[in-house]
């Protein structure tokens, strides 16, 4: 090399980046995915929560793996590790509420999350797949936060997951072999609790991460979608970047870190003045052991699948010749499964709530209304009325999805801008 | 590909047969196609094979077989309008026996309005013994499998007015509400389907029950 150019060539970064590119796309990547990638600038309060979810993930993943050092998945060992790990390993009882308070705020900011994307039209095309691999996310992490559950083996944990495995049960013909197949034995065991730490700490987790990874593959090839639901890449300048587009770093890395700090406060409140958030976050009879011929006098999952819950409780007659408890498990499933659908129920000629009338508002927020009776009623032991209220807010929350493709066509429009505002 | 390349390629394939049809671009596609598609059907056996292991290591094992022998039950201190406790459990499972008096085994025939299988009609839920009103080998003891038919969950015994025109006692399931009479039998209109299983068992003497086991006494 001549000595002209050592003077001005490469610092000694660029210099090992230099190296490193023509042996890894490290900088393309980092180009691709955050430097270089145009997010919308009009992003809003409700575009946090993707981010939010990352964080509570690696939170998950690493007070998960900590626990995992003192657990003892056994029938015998489970309830009295968990004890064990409260009262008398170092920062224990920090790092165990700091994994079942995330647990909830990872449904929390998920629950934002999907409320955003239906606010904005966030699943319309040609983000279709996006949100497809986002449903698949949702229901990998139900069965996450289900295996978790099972894990202290306190008395909860036992019958809710009794219940929950029951549900395989309603399924005609196969239904019983599926539950046995499922527990490995004749009742909820120590077989069971073996096999739920398994796929709980490898298997969903491998899942989950995998997911996500796709999720934003997805994500940052069609780019992200913005409060007013218009496409930014219309507009672009003379160097093919969008006019309405922002590069994700470092404008909205700071954001989000901004973001973050915000939701540690709220987060470290709850870990450490209401870990069990009365009931609601670690729920009382788990302070019992399993007793498995006894079940609590009142039960009820986690608040968060409690929306669901609410709607399998709310069939109450047979039909068609199938019982009750077959069409409980339908109505719960196709809760759960529904909103899937979703881009291809909507017909409006505009994606954000910003531009749809007056029946998309009012469906989406008797749509949320109901979906919080529900998780209410959920959680409260089954009455007549509660039971009437549930039936009315399962036909609303349906009736949400089911009549979408009439109400998008028929309300009055306002027009979209050319240009993102605000 | 060049020219010369396609002439060459079409030339041979010329040469080996004369399917021109499914020929095109130096490629035979309907050769391809059925190697495709049988190298798959192989590979999916293949895999389905793989995966069997996988699948069947999750059912119960023999150890989880083998638990489950009869229990021997002891009722002399239960007393009229009772149910047994603690709860004994048969397979791991809660089984519920009840001493009924005089005037709940006459109502059991007579108040049967509510129920949705007043005659134990679902031949699984109990061994052809019980199939009467009571639904028990004899009408002052009922045993049960206490575990609801809907969800697995145990249900409570309630003493008096689980019915609110009757004020009789029965079952009550906490989780979703269902409710069964002091013979097991389920109401209409709740989320359970069936009426509480009965377990086989036989009395060895006036008092004393063996559950897992049928015959005469």
């Amino acid at each position: 090399m001549d000595k002209t150019k050592s003077e001005t060539g490469p610092t000694k970064l660029e210099a090992v980046m230099g190296w490193v590119d023509k042996r890894f796309p490290a900088t393309e990547t980092f180009e691709y995915h955050m430097s270089k990638y145009y997010a919308p600038k009009n992003f809003n309060f409700w575009y946090y929560f993707g981010f939010l979810a990352m964080f509570v993930l690696v939170n998950q993943l690493v007070t998960g793996v900590w626990l995992t050092m003192n657990y003892v998945p056994s029938g015998e060992g489970a309830f009295a590790s968990v004890e064990y790990i409260m009262r008398d390993v170092e920062y224990g009882w920090l790092l165990r509420y700091l994994h079942s308070t995330g647990a909830s705020f990872f449904f929390i900011v998920i629950y934002l999350h999907m409320y955003r994307a239906l606010r904005y039209g966030s699943y319309r095309g040609p983000r279709e797949l996006l949100w497809l691999i986002g449903m698949a996310i949702f229901i990998a992490l139900m069965a996450e936060g289900f295996f978790g559950y099972l894990l202290p083996w306190g008395n909860m944990s036992y019958w809710g997951a009794q219940v929950i495995v029951s549900l395989f049960g309603a399924i005609p013909f196969i239904g019983p072999d599926l539950m046995e197949w499922i527990r490995g034995d004749f009742l909820m065991s120590e077989t069971t609790l073996n096999r739920f730490f398994a796929l709980h700490v490898v298997a969903l987790p491998l899942v989950l991460c995998i997911l996500i990874f796709v999720h934003l593959v997805a994500l940052h090839h069609v780019g992200s979608n913005n409060p007013d639901g218009i496409e930014i890449k219309k507009n672009k300048d003379a160097n093919g970047i969008p006019l309405d587009g922002i590069p994700f770093h470092p404008y909205y890395t700071v954001h989000d870190i901004h973001a973050m700090v915000v939701f540690l406060f709220i987060f470290c409140a709850v870990v450490f003045f209401a870990p069990e958030m009365g009931g609601y976050f670690l729920e009382k009879p788990n302070f019992d052991m399993a007793d498995p011929l006894k079940t609590p006098d009142h039960i009820a999952p986690v608040w968060y699948y409690t929306p669901f819950y609410a709607m399998l409780r709310a069939a109450t007659y047979p039909l068609f010749g199938m019982s009750a408890k077959f069409w409980g498990f339908v109505v719960m499933a196709g809760a759960i499964v529904i909103p899937a659908v979703l881009p291809w129920l909507d017909r409006s000629p505009v994606r954000s709530m910003r531009y749809k009338g007056l029946w998309s508002r009012t469906m989406l927020s008797l749509f949320v209304i109901s979906f919080f009776i529900l998780g209410y009623l959920g959680t409260q032991a089954p009455s007549k009325i509660g039971t009437i209220m549930a039936q009315i807010c399962t036909t609303i929350y349906f009736a949400y999805f089911i009549l979408m493709p009439w109400y998008t066509r028929i309300e009055k429009t306002k027009p979209e801008p050319e240009r993102v505002t605000g | 590909m060049s020219d010369g390349d396609v002439a060459i390629d079409s030339a041979k394939d010329d040469n080996k047969d004369n399917n021109n049809d499914a020929t095109s671009g130096g490629v035979n596609s309907g050769r391809r196609y059925f190697l495709i598609q049988a190298t798959s059907a192989v590979a999916a056996v293949g895999a389905v094979g793989a995966a069997w292991p996988f699948v069947k290591y999750w059912t119960p094992s023999a150890k989880a077989r083998a638990a489950g022998a009869p229990v021997k039950v002891d009722f002399s201190r239960l007393a009229p309008g009772e149910m047994l406790s603690p709860i004994v459990a048969w397979r791991g499972k809660p089984i519920f026996v009840v001493s009924r008096d005089n005037q709940t085994i006459e109502s059991l025939k007579s108040d049967t309005a509510e129920l949705a299988d007043p005659d134990s009609q679902n031949p699984e839920q109990q061994p052809e013994f019980a199939v009467n009103a009571w639904r028990s080998a004899k009408p002052e003891v009922g045993v049960y499998l206490g575990i609801c038919t809907h969800l697995g969950c145990s249900p409570k015994y309630v003493v008096t007015d689980n019915f609110e025109a009757s004020g009789q006692g029965g079952f009550f399931c906490p989780c979703h509400g269902s409710k069964f009479d002091l013979a097991g039998r389920v109401v209409k209109g709740v989320p359970a389907p069936d009426n509480l299983e009965v377990p086989p068992y036989r009395f060895v003497s006036d008092t004393v029950i063996v559950i897992g086991e049928e015959g005469a006494a």
